[in-house]
């Protein structure tokens, strides 16, 4: 069964003249990781902010494990899915324990659960609970407030994690290391990561697939090697060129 | 003074508590009403403006010409001061509510919408407690402006401090009008105070400085 299923879907926003999302089709296999590449304005964001409804389609269908998701209410969908976005958004009034606890506070899971969760949590993202866990967002880094972001939007164990150019405004070392760290959480958890970018290179680096969009349209969908190996048009090409990442990628296979 | 102070202290005390009253029973009415509009303004932003500027013209209305015009539908005495008092508080907490409640930060509400909050929790959980300076720094702005236009309310026979002024003024006694002053700086220099250690109590939160 697929994990998303988009059935022709389209989105046009009030005052733009073109569509954000031009009758998509497309159906992602449970456990990818599947990484959106595309410029600004192309329709990354809105295809995933469409998974988690906080758009709604003006025509077509998207399915969420083979159910339709305009059948479910959204508060509760939205519990079963992990959501991280760029600014991270942390509640800079809770510290770090509370804000990854959030949800589970508001499904009143007990609270040893919730404590021993938290700390679970804060492993997965390689932050020492005790050091952490009573802190304040402003007294971290921007790659450790990040790694709590991850950590708020794993607690409830989602089958399926949007992220939102999650690394976007996050140094380059400290975004490798993430990037790295991400990828083996993904590996060990087996669940379906859809992460959208506009970084070639951590395009190809963190994606099981690639999605490349443009214009509201998807242009290609596959392997990260067969992206390279085969770019779908004009388009593909010159994004694989213009990056220069094609042959250190193919020739060392590193990240792939 | 202090002697005039003693010999009518019950008189000035029972003024002062009245007066007292007068103020917490407006202000507890005046956020109950505020905290309902804002809740719902803030789904209807666009009918905000307006709504605050509705209010803002009433609070430019004299207090003396709209007690008078109450006079027909409520009578006298606190009946209509407190909803007039009531109305004139609405401009600055509403303002002040709302300036706090819409000036959250937008990732945090969409992080908050997005991980599965659902309306009321947005509110709660993000919204209010972010907004609390501002909240303070309206409930503040209107506990003075009450105490002062409620010693206006005196010329309706609503009580309170204003009784004594009036009088004084009626007789000339200098000394009844002072402690009618100074009563009424005490009632507004306490509540200022007191919510200025909130507010930055609560800053100092807001700013991770810790519990």
């Amino acid at each position: 069964m697929a994990a998303v299923t988009f059935k022709d879907v389209y989105k046009q926003f009030e005052g733009m003249g073109y569509p954000a999302l031009d009758h998509v089709n497309i159906e992602i296999a449970e456990g990818e990781f599947v990484t959106i590449l595309g410029s600004s304005g192309c329709g990354k964001t809105t295809f995933i902010k469409m998974i988690n409804r906080l758009y709604e389609p003006d025509a077509g269908e998207i399915l969420l494990f083979g159910k339709q998701i305009r059948d479910k209410d959204p508060v509760q969908l939205r519990r079963r899915i992990g959501y991280v976005i760029q600014q991270v958004g942390l509640f800079p009034h809770m510290t770090v324990g509370e804000n990854i606890a959030t949800i589970p506070h508001i499904l009143k899971w007990d609270k040893e659960r919730i404590n021993a969760q938290v700390d679970a949590m804060l492993l997965l993202v390689d932050l020492e609970p005790q050091e952490f866990k009573n802190r304040y967002p402003a007294q971290l880094s921007g790659g450790q407030q990040q790694r709590i972001g991850l950590a708020r939007a794993l607690i409830c164990d989602p089958r399926i994690m949007l992220l939102d150019e999650p690394f976007g405004a996050i140094d380059a070392i400290t975004r490798e290391n993430l990037q790295n760290e991400l990828k083996r959480i993904h590996t060990e958890s087996k669940k379906t990561y859809i992460f959208v970018t506009h970084d070639i290179r951590e395009a190809l680096k963190l994606g099981t697939k690639i999605m490349i969009m443009n214009q509201g349209q998807i242009l290609q969908y596959g392997t990260p090697e067969e992206v390279l190996a085969h770019p779908a048009d004009g388009f593909v090409e010159e994004l694989i060129q213009t990056s220069g990442v094609s042959e250190s990628l193919l020739k060392d296979g590193d990240g792939i | 003074m202090i002697a005039y102070f003693m010999d009518h202290r019950d008189m000035l005390l029972g003024a002062f508590f009245e007066h007292l009253w007068l103020v917490c029973e407006t202000l507890f009415l005046s956020i109950v009403l505020a905290s309902i509009l804002s809740y719902i303004l803030l789904e209807h932003q666009k009918a905000s403006q307006t709504v605050i500027q509705v209010f803002g013209a009433i609070y430019s209305i004299p207090s003396l010409a709209l007690f008078a015009l109450l006079i027909p539908f409520f009578g006298l005495g606190n009946a209509t001061a407190i909803p007039v008092l009531v109305a004139y508080n609405q401009y600055l907490l509403i303002r002040n509510f709302m300036t706090g409640l819409t000036g959250v930060d937008a990732s945090l509400v969409e992080a908050a919408v997005g991980m599965g909050m659902n309306r009321r929790q947005v509110v709660t959980k993000v919204r209010i407690p972010l907004a609390m300076p501002a909240i303070l720094s309206g409930i503040r702005l209107s506990i003075i402006s009450t105490t002062g236009i409620a010693t206006i309310a005196a010329t309706i026979n609503a009580g309170g401090l204003g009784k004594i002024l009036l009088s004084g003024l009626r007789t000339m006694n200098e000394e009844k009008i002072a402690w009618g002053t100074i009563l009424c700086v005490v009632i507004a220099l306490a509540a200022d105070l007191l919510l200025k250690r909130f507010e930055r109590e609560n800053t100092l939160l807001l700013n991770g400085a810790g519990k």
